[in-house]
């Protein structure tokens, strides 16, 4: 599937070996010197072509400029226009959401004849309109149903390919050729694991649908799944009950979450691409609700009140090895688990007002970590960033804040429009979900780590209890 | 005639009711024995030594009690079951009307008020008059809590009521609990009116 085209071989697997001692994917490699103008590559079956990559740079100490212009539409029908549109946007817009280039706006690029062809970009009138990198793409259809699509980087003064990528197979989902070579961009360029192909998972009542049985007409509220940025929208459970507070499986091929389909809280696991029917590792006899995964996948923490009050169990995935982490008669939930798998942070109000705690996997060394008037749902970030995001009453509403473990200093990422909850990270740590009622209803957003980057994910009815995939 | 007539009577009469006096002297004095018999056991040997001469006095009252109360009790129950009209409902039409009323709570707390476990007696008192019902007792709180705490303080508010139940004797098998948190407000506004209803513990009829 993957093969260097290239005559420095030896060099760029060097480079790969790095990449994979760096702990990042093996994707591409870079290297150094140019690579040839390699002729588009004879398509094979599978998804994507690596070849050796070139480090694109912009002026000294400012950011590289890049611009994204629509696909060029090499077979004339309407699908392909539109696919050819709808690529050079959602490319353009995965690369802006990680802020590490200077995206030069869309509609700035009108003045600029659209190419036909790879060979004839007009790269004066680019650099021109001040770009350093060009993103060109091409879309043609290879049979009925199925595509080819080929994505350039091009170095703007050179006129050279600095990379370049092609992919086949459906256009089922067009979207996701342009994450995925958005996320090969970041990585080859920056060294970056992008976000562009994971996925969120919340809670929403926009169905409108009512729980069954009921004299008191009660909504229901089902799971949903969507790409990062909102897109491909749609529901996975469909028990006509209140499904809560769902999470991603590290694989991200399940989803546990908290379903009262049975009249009473309980977790439940479903594989969401497989029909198999619902697995509940926290027994059926309590209650249980809120479930953190941990970070190999093998073990679920969740709360349960089987003893008498709210306490914190841990669990095997399979229902094995039940344990129980916490015994205070105050209230002790919503767990979330160290990048390591060796701690777990949690809310309790044992010393009053609900604050956010850390204690050792094993039962240990349980201390406090905030001293507010009302904190609660605390998440672990990934590593590189040793960072707790959680939620913070202020004034009538609540608002997020980041804890940086090392120092214990906090930032604040929302200020104050309407309630924001419910903080989950990016699998790359550098991108925060969260629910929050500014615009009226409750609604997912995403916001860079450093507060800027507010982007709305969803629109219809209410959602909240967001979590990103891994 | 009259008056004549009227004397051996009256001195028959006044035997009989001799006789009839004595028969309730005795039939009292049983009552007395067996009544106080029943209730404290231990007390019962000093009580009759220093209260023997009382004990007649106090004879003609009782004896009208036991024969009406015997007779009052058996239609009382067939009267009864048609007039109320919680035995024959559905229910969902129960719910509908909640029977059991809530109790309510202060902001971030799961403490039983005064007024709360008034409230409570008075649901005890309607399930001990309807054995048969079982109930689910549903923790709520008001929105200004966060979806994940709102889960569990939910879960010590129903906790709270039920145990409060427990302590008057009903029975733990039939009160479940279930906290929805925030979910399910039953006033939707946003200010502290809406909110002190939707900071309850909520009971729901699930069997009966």
């Amino acid at each position: 599937m993957m093969r260097h085209r290239t005559s420095s071989f030896a060099a760029c697997a060097i480079f790969a070996a790095l990449f994979i001692l760096a702990g990042t994917a093996p994707f591409p490699a870079a290297s150094p010197r140019d690579s040839p103008q390699t002729p588009p590559p004879q398509s094979q079956a599978p998804q994507q072509q690596n070849e050796i990559v070139l480090s694109l740079s912009g002026e000294p100490g400012a950011r590289i400029r890049y611009a994204v212009p629509d696909f060029i539409a090499r077979t004339a029908d309407p699908e392909t226009a539109d696919a050819a549109k709808l690529l050079g946007a959602v490319l353009w817009d995965d690369l802006a959401f990680e802020r590490e280039f200077y995206m030069v706006p869309r509609d700035t690029y009108r003045s600029i004849p659209a190419a036909t062809s790879m060979e004839t970009v007009p790269f004066d009138r680019w650099r021109e309109l001040g770009a350093d990198a060009l993103v060109m793409g091409s879309i043609e259809k290879t049979g009925p149903s199925t595509v080819r699509i080929v994505v350039r980087l091009f170095d703007v003064r050179t006129g050279r390919s600095a990379m370049g990528r092609e992919y086949t197979g459906t256009l089922s989902n067009p979207r996701q050729y342009a994450h995925t070579a958005a996320d090969e961009i970041h990585l080859a360029q920056r060294a970056l694991r992008g976000a562009a192909r994971t996925k969120l998972t919340f809670s929403s009542d926009r169905d409108g649908d009512r729980i069954a049985g009921t004299v008191q007409q009660r909504g229901v509220k089902e799971v949903y799944i969507s790409d990062y940025d909102g897109a491909n929208q749609r529901r996975v459970t469909i028990s006509k009950a209140l499904n809560l507070y769902p999470n991603w499986s590290p694989d991200g091929r399940t989803l546990a979450y908290t379903s009262y389909r049975t009249g009473f809280p309980n977790i439940y696991l479903s594989r969401i691409y497989e029909g198999a029917p619902p697995e509940t590792p926290a027994g059926r006899e309590f209650q249980n609700w809120l479930s953190a995964w941990s970070p190999d996948g093998a073990r679920l923490c969740f709360t349960s009140s089987r003893d008498g009050n709210s306490e914190l169990y841990v669990v095997n995935r399979d229902g094995s090895g039940l344990r129980r982490l916490t015994n205070n008669p105050a209230i002790d939930t919503t767990p979330t688990w160290s990048p390591t798998g060796t701690q777990i942070a949690f809310t309790s109000d044992r010393s009053g007002a609900p604050q956010i705690y850390i204690i050792d996997v094993d039962g240990l060394n349980i201390h406090k970590v905030t001293n507010d008037s009302y904190s609660d749902r605390p998440t672990w970030s990934p590593a590189p960033f040793n960072e707790i995001a959680y939620v913070q009453r202020t004034g009538s509403g609540y608002d997020i804040r980041v804890m940086t473990l090392a120092t214990q200093e906090v930032r604040q990422l929302t200020s104050g429009e309407g309630k924001n909850e419910s903080p989950c990270f990016a699998p790359n740590g550098r991108h925060i979900a969260f629910s929050s009622t500014r615009s009226g209803k409750q609604q997912i957003y995403t916001i860079g780590r450093d507060g800027q980057g507010l982007k709305q994910v969803t629109t219809v009815g209410n959602n909240q209890t967001p979590d990103w995939s891994r | 005639m009259p008056v004549a007539e009227m004397k051996p009577m009256s001195s028959k009469r006044r035997w009989v009711s001799y006789c009839g006096w004595i028969i309730v002297v005795v039939a009292a004095a049983v009552l007395a024995t067996g009544c106080g018999a029943k209730k404290p056991p231990v007390a019962q040997p000093i009580q009759p030594p220093t209260d023997t001469t009382p004990t007649p006095d106090v004879v003609p009252v009782p004896p009208p009690p036991p024969a009406p109360v015997t007779v009052t009790d058996t239609p009382v129950v067939t009267t009864k079951i048609p007039d109320d009209p919680m035995a024959s409902r559905s229910i969902d039409d129960l719910n509908r009307e909640s029977p059991l009323q809530p109790a309510y709570f202060e902001y971030d707390s799961s403490e039983l008020s005064a007024t709360a476990r008034t409230a409570l007696d008075a649901n005890a008192a309607t399930l001990r008059k309807y054995p048969a019902w079982v109930i689910t007792v549903e923790g709520h709180c008001d929105e200004r809590g966060t979806a994940e705490y709102n889960s569990a303080l939910g879960e010590r508010r129903a906790a709270a009521a039920r145990t409060y139940l427990v302590s008057l004797g009903i029975p733990a098998e039939r009160l479940h609990i279930v906290s929805y948190g925030k979910e399910f407000p039953f006033d939707p506004g946003h200010a502290e009116s809406a909110w002190s209803k939707n900071r309850r513990a909520h009971f729901v009829i699930t069997s009966k």
